[in-house]
C-alpha cells in the first residue's frame, strides 16, 4: 500500500511542480508559462493532471504537504525536487535568476527546441502544443509506400489508413443494410440496388485529403516547420532527414519526441509482399478487392472482413487460434457470431503457407495454400484478393535509436517509457502506439454491430480479483429498430463486471450491438468516477435507447437464469 | 412521450411495491377479507411494473385495463400509452424517417439505387402496429406468468377497498382489495375554443393507428410530442407544418430548442411562428381549411391540410374514477390526484402513480423534478436526474440543468458553459450539414467544476447521453469529463474534447480529428 506520503515524495522527486487542479490561480498560466520556457514542454501538462487525479479523492494532502515543506497553500512549486515555494516566491526566482540556475539552463544552442518524429494523431497534438508554448519546433513525417506502392499524406493510420476510412467504410455497409431496413418501413425502390466502389473510395479519399490539407494548414498557423521527409538519429540531438528525392538535411534539437506509430505486419512466405495487401492498401484500393480472404483475427481483421461482407463481398476470415485476442472472450465469440450469421465465412486453426498469382489484375485471381495447425489438412482456396491483418508493428527499426542510446524492447520493437513518456535518454520522449504496455481502448465495428472491450476483460478480472468476487450482470436485447426488419432478435448483448470487494464497483463494460462507441463513451467517463451497480441501478433510462439496458440489468451469471429480453 | 413511461417510474413502483405493500399476509387480521391484496386500475408501463412486481412478492393482484376509445375511434391493447400511442410506435416512425435519410446517404457512399424512390404509409403502419401487437400479446402473456389477474374493464372505486368494473358490453363486477394503486395515466388535450378541432383533428392517439398517410399535416403545437411527428412525418415526405404559439420544447434548454427546429427548418418542416389557431373548418373537397391568427401582427391566415394533429398537452384521466366520492383529494385545477412523496393519496390504502399524480410529470421538463423528489427516498440520493431524449430529425439528449436554470440557480457569474459546433464523420461523405450539432456542458464555475447538465444534439443522442447521465448522478466534474479517453471515431467523444467555455466567445467549432 503506497501512502499518501510516498506518493508526494514520488512526485516531488519526479515532478518540478505540483499543483491542485481546483485551486489554480490566475498565476497559473504566468507559472506554468515560466516553467515551460526552461523544462520540458509536455511534462507539466501530464503533471498537472497526473497529481489532481492522484489527490482527487478529497485527501488531506495539504497537512501532508504543511508538514513536508512547511507550506499548505497551493501551488507548491519544486524545481528539480528543490523546494521554491508558492506562485510569489517562484515568480521572484524567475526574477532573481535563481529559477533558472535550479533548471540548469542549456548551454548548447540547437536549431530547435522540439522535434517531433511522425505526424500522426499523437504528434501533430504535441508538435502544436508546443508551438503553442512559444517552442520552435519541427515536425517529420514521412510515409513510406507499402509493397504495393500506397502511400498517403500527412495525419497517420487515424485520418489515412485507420479509423476514418473504416468508419466511413463500416458506414457504407450500415447503409447497405439501412436499405433492406428501410423496405420493412415502408420505403419503396428497386430491388436492383448495387454497390460502386470507386464512388465510396474517391468520397473516402476526398475526405482524407480535406483532413490531410487541414493538418498541413494548421502546423502553419501555429507556425509549426513540417518537414516531408524521413528521420533518424545520427546523435543524441542530431537527426538525418532525407526527402523523397533522396537529399539529406540535419537538424538538431534539444528535445525529441517519437511518434512513428506502427504499420501492419506481413506473415513471412512466400508470395505475402508480392501479391497481398494490408489494411495500408485497402482503403486506397482502386477497385473492388472482390472475393476476399482476410488472414488474422485481430479487430482489423474481422472489421474489414465485416464491412467488405457488407458490400456484398465473398469473405472469409482465416483464424489461428482465437479471435480478438486480448478481449473478453464470451463478447469475442459473440461477435464472430454475429458475423457468421451476417455472411462471413470463418476457416478456423488454419495457417496460410504460401500465397501464388494465378492471374494478374485488377482484382487479379490469387491461389493461397494454407496448413491446419493441429492436423496435417492442407487448404487450397482461389481469391481475388488476400488481406493480411495479423497485428502490427512499431516503426522503430530504422530511426536510428541506437545511435540516440534509446532502449528499444526487442521483443516487439516497443519503447518503454516512465509515467511522463520519457525514454531511458532524458530528452528523448515518445508517444502513441510505439510504447510499450499501454493499454487503450479500442472500439471494433463489426458490420451492423460493434464491440467494445472496456477496460478490463472477465479473464483478466479473475486473475486480479478472483472468480469468487466477481459478479458478473448480462443481458441480451433486441433493438427496437431491429424489431419491425424482424432481425437479430435477442442477438446483442450487454455485460458488466462489478467487484464484490469494492462496493460492486463496476470494473468491465462491454456492450455489442448498435452504436457502440457512442453508447460506451459516457459509462467509460461514469467508470473513471468509480460507479457502482447501485449507481448504475439509480440512474433513469432513456427509453426506447439500447443504452437504458445497463440501468435495468438483474441477471447474474453466476444464476443462470434468463437473459432473453421481454417486453419494454 | 419519453416522460409517459420513463424507466425511473418502473424502478419507483418496484421499489413501491415492495415496500409499501410488503406486509406478510398472515400479519393482518382477517386473511381473505379482500379479493385481492392489491388491484391496480391501469395497464400501463407504471400499472404493469406495479402488479407484476407485486405479484413476484406473494401478493394476490389483478390489474384492470380499459382504453377508451379516442375522439376518432382508435383504441389499442395493453401496455398503456407507452407502448400503444407513445414511444415505441413514435421511435418506430422516426426510424422509418432516419432510414429515408440513410437511402439518400447510401448514394454517396456508393450504393447505386434506381429513381424512384417512395414511402407507403400502410407498409410503415401494418408492420409498427404489428410490433406494438406483439408486445400487447407479451404483456398478457407475462401477467399470466406472474399470476397477476387481467381484467379488460374500465375500473371505478366505490369505496377505498371496492372497485367497480365494467367490460366493453357494459356487463359489472365489483372487486375488494386491500390496496389500491390509480394508474390511469393521461390522454391527448384538445383546444376547447377552436371550432371544429374536435370534429376534424386527429391527436397523437390516432396517428399510429391511421391505415392511410395523412399527407398534407398541420401539428398545432412545439411540445415534443408535435416536433417529433412532425419530424418523422416531414422524414418519410409529407408536407409538415407546424404552429407554435411562442415557443418550442418549452422548459428545455432553449438554445438547444432552437438548433433542433433549425434542422427540422432546413430539412423541409415549415413552421408557423408565433400563430394560434381560429377554426377548422371541412371543405367540399375534403380538406381542412384552418383559420389562424398571427399573435404579432394580428392578421389572419388560411390553408387547406389533409390532416390537423393537435399537439397542445396532455390531461389525467381521473373523470371517471369517483375518486373524490370516496375520499381521495383532487386538484380542483388540474384534475390531478394528490399525492404524499410516497404517491400516498389522502386514502392511506389508495396510491396513485404517473401522469395522474399531481406535480408528476405529464411532460419531460416536469418528469425531471418528479424523479429527483424520488431519488431522495429511493436511494438517500440528494439529487436524481432524469435524462431524455426528444426523437427529432435531429435528436436532442439531455440530462440535468438546462443553461437556463443553472443560472437562475446559481448566478450567471457561478456557471461555466462548455461548448462545442462538431460535425459528425457520417455527415461528411453523405455532405450533410451539420450546422445544427452541437454539445453543451453546464458547470459549476468554481472549484471542480462539477457538472451540472449536458447537452447534446446529433445523431444517436440517447445512446450517447445515457452513460454521461449516469456520470452526471455520480456527480462527475469537468476535470473527469476530459479525463476520460475518447472513443475515436465518435460523436460522444467530442463530450470528452470539450474545452471552449461560451464566456470566453471563442469559435467553438470542432476542427481536425
Amino acid at each position: 500500500m503506497v501512502t499518501l506520503r510516498m506518493r508526494i515524495q514520488m512526485l516531488v522527486q519526479k515532478w518540478y511542480q505540483v499543483f491542485e487542479s481546483s485551486k489554480i490561480p490566475q498565476s497559473f498560466t504566468l507559472l506554468y508559462d515560466v516553467s515551460l520556457r526552461f523544462s520540458k514542454p509536455f511534462m507539466a501538462v501530464s503533471h498537472y493532471i497526473c497529481l489532481a487525479s492522484v489527490l482527487e479523492n478529497g485527501s488531506n494532502y495539504q497537512d501532508l504537504l504543511m508538514e513536508m515543506t512547511g507550506q499548505k497553500t497551493v501551488p507548491n512549486v519544486f524545481i528539480n525536487k528543490t523546494h521554491v515555494g508558492g506562485c510569489d516566491k517562484t515568480m521572484q526566482a524567475h526574477k532573481d535568476g535563481l529559477l533558472q540556475q535550479l533548471l540548469g539552463g542549456e548551454s548548447e544552442v540547437y536549431d530547435y527546441d522540439l522535434i517531433v518524429i511522425g505526424g500522426g494523431s499523437g504528434g501533430l497534438a504535441c508538435s502544436k502544443a508546443a508551438a503553442n508554448l512559444g517552442k520552435k519546433v519541427m515536425v517529420l513525417d514521412y510515409v513510406v509506400p507499402t509493397p504495393k506502392g500506397t502511400s498517403w499524406g500527412l495525419g497517420g493510420t487515424c485520418v489515412n489508413v485507420g479509423c476514418i476510412p473504416k468508419k466511413l467504410m463500416h458506414q457504407t455497409a450500415l447503409l447497405g443494410t439501412a436499405m433492406e431496413d428501410a423496405r420493412k418501413f415502408g420505403w419503396e425502390f428497386s430491388e436492383q440496388v448495387t454497390h460502386n466502389w470507386e464512388t465510396m473510395k474517391t468520397a473516402v479519399n476526398n475526405y482524407i485529403g480535406s483532413l490531410n490539407w487541414g493538418y498541413r494548414v494548421s502546423l502553419r498557423d501555429k507556425n509549426v516547420n513540417y518537414v516531408n521527409a524521413y528521420a533518424e538519429f545520427v546523435e543524441p540531438h542530431k537527426i538525418k532527414a532525407t526527402n523523397k528525392r533522396g537529399k539529406e538535411t540535419f537538424y538538431t534539437a534539444a528535445k525529441f519526441v517519437l511518434a512513428t506509430g506502427e504499420r501492419p505486419r506481413y506473415l513471412g512466405i512466400p508470395g505475402d509482399k508480392e501479391y497481398c495487401i494490408t489494411s495500408d492498401d485497402l482503403f486506397y484500393l482502386s477497385y473492388c478487392p472482390g472475393k476476399t480472404l482476410v488472414v488474422g483475427a485481430s479487430y482489423v481483421a474481422l472489421e474489414c472482413g465485416g464491412f467488405l461482407a457488407g458490400l456484398g463481398l465473398d469473405v472469409t476470415v482465416m483464424v489461428r487460434s482465437i479471435l480478438l485476442r486480448g478481449f473478453d472472450q464470451d463478447m469475442a465469440n459473440r461477435a464472430g457470431d454475429y458475423m457468421e450469421t451476417h455472411g462471413v465465412k470463418f476457416l478456423k486453426k488454419f495457417v496460410p503457407v504460401k500465397v501464388e498469382e494465378l492471374e494478374a489484375g485488377t482484382p487479379g485471381r490469387l491461389k493461397v495454400t494454407a496448413k491446419s495447425t493441429e492436423t496435417d489438412e492442407v487448404f487450397e482456396g482461389e481469391y481475388n484478393t488476400v488481406l493480411i491483418a495479423v497485428g502490427r508493428d512499431a516503426c522503430t527499426g530504422n530511426i536510428g535509436l541506437d545511435k540516440a542510446g534509446v532502449k528499444v524492447n526487442p521483443k516487439n520493437g516497443k519503447i518503454p517509457v516512465n509515467d511522463e513518456e520519457q525514454t531511458n535518454i532524458p530528452h528523448i520522449y515518445a508517444i502513441g502506439d510505439i510504447l510499450e504496455g499501454k493499454w487503450e481502448l479500442t472500439p471494433v465495428a463489426i458490420q451492423a454491430g460493434k464491440l467494445l472491450a472496456h477496460s478490463i476483460s472477465l479473464k483478466r478480472a479473475v486473475e486480479l480479483y478472483g472468480q469468487e468476487n466477481l459478479e458478473v450482470f448480462h443481458s441480451l436485447f433486441w433493438p427496437l429498430e431491429y424489431t419491425v426488419p424482424n432481425r437479430d432478435n435477442n442477438r446483442c448483448y450487454a455485460k458488466i463486471i462489478c467487484n464484490k470487494l469494492d462496493n460492486d464497483r463496476v470494473i468491465g463494460f462491454h456492450y455489442l450491438g448498435p452504436n457502440a462507441g457512442e453508447v460506451t463513451q459516457g459509462f467509460g467517463t461514469a467508470m473513471k468516477c468509480g460507479v457502482t451497480k447501485e449507481q448504475l441501478d439509480n440512474t433513469i433510462g432513456i427509453h426506447p435507447t439500447c443504452a437504458e439496458i445497463f440501468t435495468t440489468m438483474e441477471v447474474t451469471k453466476r444464476s443462470g437464469g434468463d437473459i432473453n429480453q421481454a417486453g419494454c | 412521450m419519453a416522460a409517459l413511461c420513463s424507466k425511473h417510474r418502473l424502478k419507483h413502483l418496484q421499489h413501491l411495491c415492495s415496500f409499501g405493500f410488503k406486509i406478510p399476509r398472515r400479519n393482518f387480521a382477517g386473511k381473505g377479507k379482500y379479493d385481492y391484496d392489491l388491484v391496480v386500475i391501469g395497464g400501463g408501463s407504471g400499472g404493469l411494473a406495479c402488479s407484476k412486481e407485486a405479484a413476484q412478492l406473494g401478493q394476490k393482484v389483478a390489474v384492470l385495463d380499459y382504453v377508451e376509445a379516442s375522439v376518432r375511434g382508435t383504441t389499442w391493447g395493453l401496455g398503456g400509452t407507452c407502448v400503444n400511442v407513445g414511444c415505441i410506435p413514435k421511435k418506430l416512425m422516426h426510424q422509418a424517417a432516419l432510414l429515408g435519410t440513410a437511402v439518400k446517404d447510401a448514394k454517396k457512399y456508393g450504393w447505386k439505387i434506381p429513381e424512384p424512390v417512395s414511402h407507403d404509409w400502410a407498409t410503415m403502419s401494418q408492420a409498427v402496429q404489428n410490433h406494438v401487437k406483439s408486445l400487447n400479446w407479451g404483456h398478457r402473456v407475462q401477467l399470466q406468468d406472474r399470476k397477476v389477474k387481467y381484467l379488460n374493464m374500465k375500473g371505478s372505486l366505490v369505496d377505498e377497498h371496492t372497485i367497480r368494473g365494467m367490460n366493453a358490453k357494459g356487463k359489472e363486477m365489483t372487486v375488494t382489495a386491500r390496496n389500491v394503486v390509480i394508474a390511469t395515466g393521461g390522454r391527448p388535450k384538445y383546444p376547447t375554443h377552436v371550432p371544429g378541432a374536435l370534429e376534424f383533428g386527429i391527436s397523437s392517439d390516432d396517428l399510429f393507428w391511421l391505415k392511410e398517410s395523412p399527407g398534407k399535416t398541420l401539428v398545432v403545437g412545439a411540445s415534443y410530442v408535435g416536433l417529433e411527428c412532425a419530424g418523422f412525418l416531414t422524414g418519410i415526405g409529407l408536407d409538415t407544418t407546424v404552429m407554435v404559439r411562442s415557443i418550442a420544447l418549452r422548459g428545455f434548454d432553449q438554445q438547444m430548442s432552437r438548433l433542433v427546429t433549425d434542422y427540422m427548418e432546413a430539412y423541409g418542416t415549415r413552421f408557423s411562428w408565433d400563430a394560434v389557431p381560429k377554426k377548422v373548418e371541412k371543405l367540399p373537397s375534403g380538406l381542412l381549411q384552418v383559420t389562424w391568427t398571427d399573435t404579432q401582427s394580428k392578421q389572419e391566415h388560411q390553408d387547406a391540410f389533409n390532416t390537423v394533429l393537435w399537439a397542445v398537452g396532455r390531461a389525467p384521466e381521473t373523470k371517471t374514477l369517483n375518486l373524490k366520492q370516496v375520499g381521495v383529494e383532487l386538484n380542483e385545477d388540474t384534475g390531478k390526484v394528490i399525492v404524499a412523496a410516497d404517491e400516498r393519496t389522502s386514502m392511506s390504502n389508495i396510491f396513485a402513480i404517473g401522469d395522474i399524480a399531481q406535480g408528476r410529470p405529464e411532460l419531460t421538463p416536469t418528469a425531471i423534478k418528479a424523479g429527483k423528489l424520488l431519488a431522495r427516498r429511493l436511494a438517500g440520493h440528494s439529487k436524481l436526474l432524469t435524462p431524455t431524449n426528444v426523437f427529432t430529425p435531429l435528436e436532442y439528449g439531455c440530462v440535468g440543468l438546462s443553461e437556463e436554470e443553472a443560472e437562475r440557480r446559481c448566478g450567471k457569474e457561478n456557471v461555466e458553459v462548455y461548448h462545442a459546433f462538431y460535425k459528425p464523420l457520417e455527415f461528411t461523405v453523405a455532405e450533410r450539414d451539420a450546422g445544427q450539432c452541437y454539445i453543451k456542458v453546464v458547470c459549476e464555475g468554481h472549484g471542480d467544476q462539477r457538472v451540472l447538465g449536458l447537452h447534446f444534439t446529433g445523431p444517436n443522442a440517447g445512446e450517447v447521453t445515457q452513460g454521461f447521465a449516469l456520470g452526471l448522478q455520480c456527480g462527475f466534474t469537468y476535470a473527469q469529463l476530459r479525463d476520460t479517453v475518447g472513443i475515436h471515431p465518435t460523436c460522444a467523444e467530442e463530450l470528452t474534447k470539450i474545452n471552449i467555455t461560451k464566456r470566453s466567445g471563442l469559435d467553438a467549432t470542432v476542427t481536425g480529428c
